[in-house]
């Protein structure tokens, strides 16, 4: 068990600055993940700490040990950082059974007990009874759960993921994201997980780090507080589906740019005049456009049933937004809408983002 | 009569039973979706529509005309079948620029030139490809290229389209963008869909029916709201969406989980046959159970396990007896936290059989 | 201190891997370049023109061009044809015909030309005279010593290199790309036209210009089907200059001239093949696996297998009777009748004389240390290229290239240019000198099968294992050798078999005493020993076929495991 300290840590390759003087803490026992577009460097990052790259500057330490050093040119390799990792290509060696995989690294450090303490690995991903198994008799998932019980085998202080997840179909993926979760709460090591897909992302982490395309740390925080109060727009943006109105402030009154009446929703807590509020699909409440509501009018675009929900696209002054209600509730309360129906939208959560933002891929 | 008429269709593989006496009546301008886990029969029936499998037994009609019929031993070759076909590895040809591949099915036809050049420009507009058609298709990503493959289908102005799993190739981001375009197209030019998938949500946003298959029968067929609403059976409930099961033993005047007994939930009791075996399987959709007042009357009890914030849902799990119950509320409902007591209401549960389907 | 061990041990490989390829493929070529542009010192282009404007040089580089092009092109067309029947048609026996259609490649073409020599010959040929003697035909049918002879015995041989790549093209091919032509309205043949033959057009071509390469490279048929009536092609040439000048230097000019024509053409034909394969080359492989449409060929079903047996029956049943029933005459040009027919030569070659036991001996240990030796620099050379990162890998990688595109003769020439004594070793007459050859000759097998290997190796396989708690000489030992180790089974045995019937590089370096089996055949053919030729071919066609059933065996259980 092991905090990780990255310190002004900053990777070039060639012409190209991948990672500049980044810091970042991991704590001791946390689920930790970097969630970033492709390219932006979490990969790296996570190779830094393995042990497979070597900073240009900056420290690296792990349970309160320095691994890398640029200014001493200091370097633990990666055999001697005392490590599990789970590759996203799984990385299982074809050439030997489940059993073989899990006990390499006990082989390795010379443990003792090392039938039992493979055997009770093996039992912890479930994988009973397929000790014997080659990989290539094996499912994904499977393989997946063999890479992570070698990971964890020699209990590592620290377990680095690499988007093990993104190869299984999505019900595997939900299962193996319980399953990770349930690890890490039944031994307490710390993980650091990267990805970039922010649904896996927020559903087992303690605490999210977002990263940019160009490597800089956006935002660090809880999930709930990362999704509901996000820093900027490109934080609210990568985490989900997410809706822009213009607001323009004219002689002090708020409107939705195009809306002759005044804004009633929650007073900006940006300034300016040029401003626009983001909201997810879960925000928009609808009501008929018969009914007593107050809230903008629009027009259903498009609606789609999707079984648990329904999926509107509303066009609200010229904008197009979308609202996704659970379908039980719009049958219970006269909320299904057909295409070229009339409503009213009322808004829940606004954020505020100074200047104009549009709408890019919203569908 | 109905526009295509599939009646009594089967086909066997071996000693495999593919399709089992299939019926189905597709109207103009209908879109169906075959939906099924796979082998369950939904590729092999579209391909018999196409024509590239014949049939063991039955007749397949569109319009007047007669495609495939076993009593007849006639059988129409799937090159005058007339049909767009879209294939889920999008079957674009790489040694073709992205125009004549559009080009290819009205320059077999011998159209006159300007007629080709006239469709194909049309086909490419709608799918916004014009700018681009003189490339290769290699250049572009999954998605553009089951544009390509839509275009050509288009090209041809085909009254019936085969939609093989056209979106499973595409990273989610693209499969619902393009789920919108084929809708819009099948909208402007008003051709009727039949659409294999194994994934529900496509199923349902996009057809006006859905058609569940297993193991070569059809289980279901009926309206996307049908399906999911009214499941004639477990597999069907099961497969349509999220679900939540719970075994119960049946009384007289109500069910008991792990020997707690309750009275029926909203009054809905199960079928007689259900009640006289004893037991049965109570089955929701999580999003629709209720968290109730905790210290009422009403409810199932049971205390919350776990609670991951998803984004827009939160999911919880609820020990209620010896069973996990999947519960999932939107993120504006503050729910309970983990370890406290919660009643759960089901609306509407259904009742299947245990150990039935 | 990890890391600067690890530098050390790179650049340890590094030079070992360029020291090798220097030593054997490198300064055998710079010493042919220098021979045949240097005179006395001085660089001379006019005198490599004048060489090559000699019409002796000047027929044999257009025969070269034709004989080559020929086979090409009907090798081409054969085996496209056989690829398509057998993956496109509802043919019956198909996957016995797709296993027979690879036979041809297990046979060495000279042993072939040696049979149909027997067969076809204008006087002697079994077939013309049949013809002559029993139908009374006034002249032979068909005389094996032209040009057409000998392009229809090399494409018996060459073919499957066109039918290899295109069969595996159709098959893995998407069946759906055909499919969308048919519901589009096309029918099978316009689909065939317009889709099938466009797509498989890279595979096609690359197969064909691995047929024009080996063709413009091979030796053996031409020298026995060419040679009497005065056809020569460039190693054919070669050979006649080495062999009859004893060493004069004119000869060995012109044979320097001659290397370089055919080292050049033989890499311009490889640059082209690779622009081929990386432009060409269609994404066609992907989605769901159905049959693809078989064209049924109805009324055509029977003959077309007929046809196929018959050109399998004539092809390889009938020269392979031919190799062994001559091989039992008491005397050549006996009939075939019982009473002329002996065990006798098989005994008396395999057992009592000399040359033919001392020919098979070479042949095996040659064989078996070439492969060994060629085994292990391979993967050495191979890991370099294709794992580490290493200043000045380039070179490597250029030095890697060539034995691909250096034909045997030339090699050979290279080999007697730097090894007889001119530098101070002198291995000539020696079988070392015929190894430092096949070492050369084979490297490209062996780099092949191993990259290979190696690139199937993903680095984050080595890397879970340094995770996992493993240095890096524990991970190459516990990860990267067993995971290469059937790639280097499989170049052992892509170098041991070759070897086994090898005759265009040791027919330049054999002496007295070190006959290969391929050299113990074509000589004894030349000596007019023909029935103890065809007796050790036929000898040579058991071990052969036996060495390449045992590795089809072996592999598969491999792979099974």
């Amino acid at each position: 068990m092991a905090d990780v300290r990255i310190s002004e840590v900053s990777k070039r390759y060639a012409e190209k600055s991948v990672l500049e003087s980044l810091s970042l803490e991991v704590r001791d026992g946390e689920c930790f993940t970097l969630l970033g577009p492709s390219g932006c460097g979490k990969t790296v990052l996570l190779r830094l700490i393995a042990g497979f790259e070597s900073p240009d500057s900056g420290t690296i330490s792990i349970g309160g040990e320095s691994v890398a050093d640029a200014a001493t040119g200091q370097r633990l390799p990666p055999d001697q950082r005392g490590l599990g990792m789970v590759f996203q290509d799984y990385a299982v060696w074809p050439h030997m059974s489940v059993y073989e995989n899990v006990a390499y690294p006990l082989k390795l450090a010379g443990s003792t007990a090392l039938r039992e303490r493979t055997m009770r690995a093996i039992g912890l991903v479930g994988l009973d009874k397929l000790e014997q198994r080659f990989p290539s008799q094996l499912s994904g998932g499977q393989q997946q759960r063999v890479a992570l019980a070698r990971a964890l085998v020699s209990e590592p202080r620290l377990l680095l993921l690499d988007e093990p997840l993104n190869n299984l179909d999505a019900h595997l993926r939900e299962e193996m994201r319980f399953e990770i979760k349930a690890l890490q709460r039944q031994l307490g090591v710390t993980i650091l997980y990267i990805t970039h897909d922010q649904e896996i992302a927020l559903g087992i982490s303690d605490r999210i780090a977002v990263m940019d395309e160009r490597g800089r740390l956006r935002q660090i925080g809880a999930p709930d507080e990362v999704y509901e109060h996000p820093v900027d727009d490109f934080i609210f943006r990568f985490l989900g589906v997410a809706n822009f109105l213009p607001v323009r402030r004219e002689d002090g009154v708020l409107r939705i740019a195009g809306l002759p009446e005044p804004w009633r929703g929650p007073a900006p807590d940006k300034p300016g005049d040029v401003l626009t509020v983001g909201f997810r699909p879960s925000d928009v409440a609808l009501a008929p456009e018969s009914g007593d509501s107050t809230g903008l009018s629009g027009v259903v675009r498009r609606a789609s049933f999707l079984g648990a929900q329904m999926d509107y696209l509303i066009d609200v002054a010229g904008t197009q937004i979308r609202a996704a209600l659970p379908s039980h509730e719009c049958v219970a309360r006269g909320l299904v809408f057909a295409e070229g129906d009339s409503c009213r939208v009322e808004l829940a959560n606004a954020h505020w983002f100074e200047g104009e933002i549009t709408n890019k891929g919203i569908l | 009569m109905a526009y295509i008429e599939l009646r009594q269709v089967s086909k066997h593989f071996g000693d495999v039973v593919a399709v089992d006496r299939l019926d189905l009546n597709i109207e103009q301008g209908e879109c169906i979706a075959m939906l099924g886990p796979s082998g369950c029969g939904k590729t092999t029936t579209l391909r018999m529509v196409a024509g590239f499998e014949d049939l063991d037994d039955g007749e397949i009609r569109v319009g007047e005309r007669c495609l495939s019929s076993k009593k007849k031993n006639f059988y129409i070759p799937p090159e005058d079948r007339n049909f767009g076909m879209v294939f889920q590895a999008f079957a674009v040809w790489p040694h073709l620029s992205i125009y004549e591949n559009v080009a290819f099915p009205l320059r077999i036809r011998k159209l006159p030139k300007e007629e080709i050049a006239k469709r194909t420009e049309e086909a490419l507009k709608h799918t916004n490809l014009f700018s681009v058609a003189s490339n290769r298709p290699d250049d572009l990503s999954g998605g553009g290229k089951q544009r390509v493959a839509l275009a050509r289908a288009l090209a041809i102005r085909p009254d019936v389209m085969l939609l093989d799993e056209p979106l499973s190739s595409l990273d989610p981001h693209f499969r619902e963008e393009m789920r919108f375009e084929i809708k819009d197209l099948q909208r402007r030019f008003g051709f009727s869909i039949l659409y294999v998938t194994h994934d529900q949500s496509e199923a349902m946003a996009l057809s006006d029916r859905i058609l569940v298959m297993r193991l070569g029968v059809v289980q279901q067929t009926g309206t996307p709201l049908e399906v999911y609403g009214s499941p004639s059976n477990r597999f069907v409930f099961e497969f349509i969406g999220l679900s939540s099961f719970i075994e119960t033993a049946l009384g007289a005047d109500g069910m008991s989980i792990d020997g707690v007994s309750y009275p029926w939930p909203n009054g809905m009791l199960p079928a007689e046959d259900i009640r006289a075996d004893g037991r049965g399987v109570l089955a929701v959709r999580p999003f629709e159970i209720e968290f109730l007042d905790p210290v009422g009357t009403a409810g199932v009890p049971g205390a919350v396990t776990r609670k991951v914030f998803l984004g827009e849902t939160i999911d919880y799990r609820i020990q209620v007896g010896g069973t996990e119950v999947r519960v999932q509320k939107t993120r504006r409902d503050p729910g309970p936290a983990v370890g406290e007591n919660v009643k759960l209401g089901f609306p509407q549960p259904h009742w299947y059989r245990v150990g039935g389907d | 201190m990890g890391k600067t061990s690890r530098f050390g041990t790179a650049q340890l490989l590094f030079v070992l891997s360029v020291g090798i390829l220097v030593v054997v493929v490198a300064v055998p070529m710079l010493l042919i370049f220098f021979n045949a542009f240097w005179v006395n010192g001085h660089f001379n282009v006019a005198d490599v023109i004048r060489v090559l404007r000699q019409s002796e040089t000047y027929e044999a580089l257009l025969n070269s061009l034709f004989l080559s092009s020929g086979v090409t092109i009907t090798g081409t067309l054969v085996g496209t044809f056989f690829a398509w029947l057998v993956t496109r048609t509802d043919l019956p026996l198909k996957k016995t015909m797709k296993l027979l259609f690879l036979v041809p490649f297990m046979l060495p073409a000279f042993i072939g030309a040696l049979a149909w020599k027997m067969l076809l010959s204008p006087r002697a040929g079994y077939i013309n005279r049949l013809f002559m003697d029993v139908f009374g035909f006034s002249s032979p049918i068909f005389d094996i010593y032209t040009y057409a002879g000998i392009i229809l015995v090399e494409t018996m041989y060459l073919f499957p290199f066109v039918f290899i790549q295109v069969s595996g093209a159709l098959e893995r091919m998407d069946p759906t790309l055909e499919e969308s032509a048919r519901i589009s309205g096309a029918d099978l043949f316009t689909i065939t036209r317009k889709i099938t033959i466009p797509l498989v057009m890279p595979s096609i071509l690359s197969g064909a210009l691995l047929i024009m390469l080996y063709s413009m490279a091979h030796f053996g048929t031409v020298a026995v089907l060419g040679v009497e009536t005065g056809i020569y092609n460039i190693p054919t040439l070669i050979y006649e200059k080495i062999h009859q000048s004893a060493g004069s230097f004119d000869s060995i000019r012109t044979a320097t001239v001659l290397a370089t024509v055919l080292v050049i053409t033989a890499a311009f034909i490889l640059w082209l093949q690779n622009r081929v394969l990386n432009q060409g080359r269609y994404q066609i492989i992907a989605g769901k696996s159905f049959r693809p449409s078989e064209l049924k060929l109805r009324t055509w079903r029977i003959p077309m297998l007929v046809f196929c047996l018959l050109y399998i029956g004539l092809t390889i049943v009938l020269p392979t009777v031919t190799i062994f029933m001559v091989g039992g005459l008491k005397t050549y040009g006996l009939p075939f009748v019982s009473e002329n027919m002996t065990w006798e030569n098989y005994r008396y070659i395999l057992f009592e004389w000399d040359l033919t036991r001392d020919a098979i001996w070479n042949s095996v240990s040659l064989g078996l240390s070439a492969a060994l030796i060629t085994m292990f620099a391979g993967v050495i050379i191979s890991y370099v290229i294709v794992k580490m990162k290493v200043r000045g890998k380039g070179i490597l990688e250029f030095l890697g290239m060539l034995p691909f595109s250096v034909p045997g003769s030339v090699i050979a020439l290279g080999v007697i240019l730097a090894w007889s004594g001119k530098y101070g070793i002198n291995l000539y007459n020696t079988v070392w000198i015929i190894l430092v050859a096949y070492v050369a000759r084979y490297m490209a097998f062996s780099l092949k099968a191993n990259s290979a290997a190696l690139e199937q190796v993903h680095d984050s396989l080595v890397e879970a294992a340094r995770a996992s708690g493993a240095t890096m000489w524990q991970a190459l030992k516990d990860v990267v050798v067993p995971l290469v180790r059937p790639g280097m089974m499989a170049a052992f045995f892509l170098i041991f078999l070759p070897a086994l019937r090898e005759l265009t590089v040791s027919v330049l370096l054999y002496g007295p005493t070190t006959r290969t089996i391929g050299v113990a055949i074509y000589t004894l053919n030349e000596d007019g020993e023909t029935v103890y030729s065809a007796a050790l071919a036929g000898i040579a066609l058991v071990i052969i076929v036996t060495g390449e059933i045992l590795i089809k065996r072996l592999v598969a259980g491999k792979s099974n495991a």
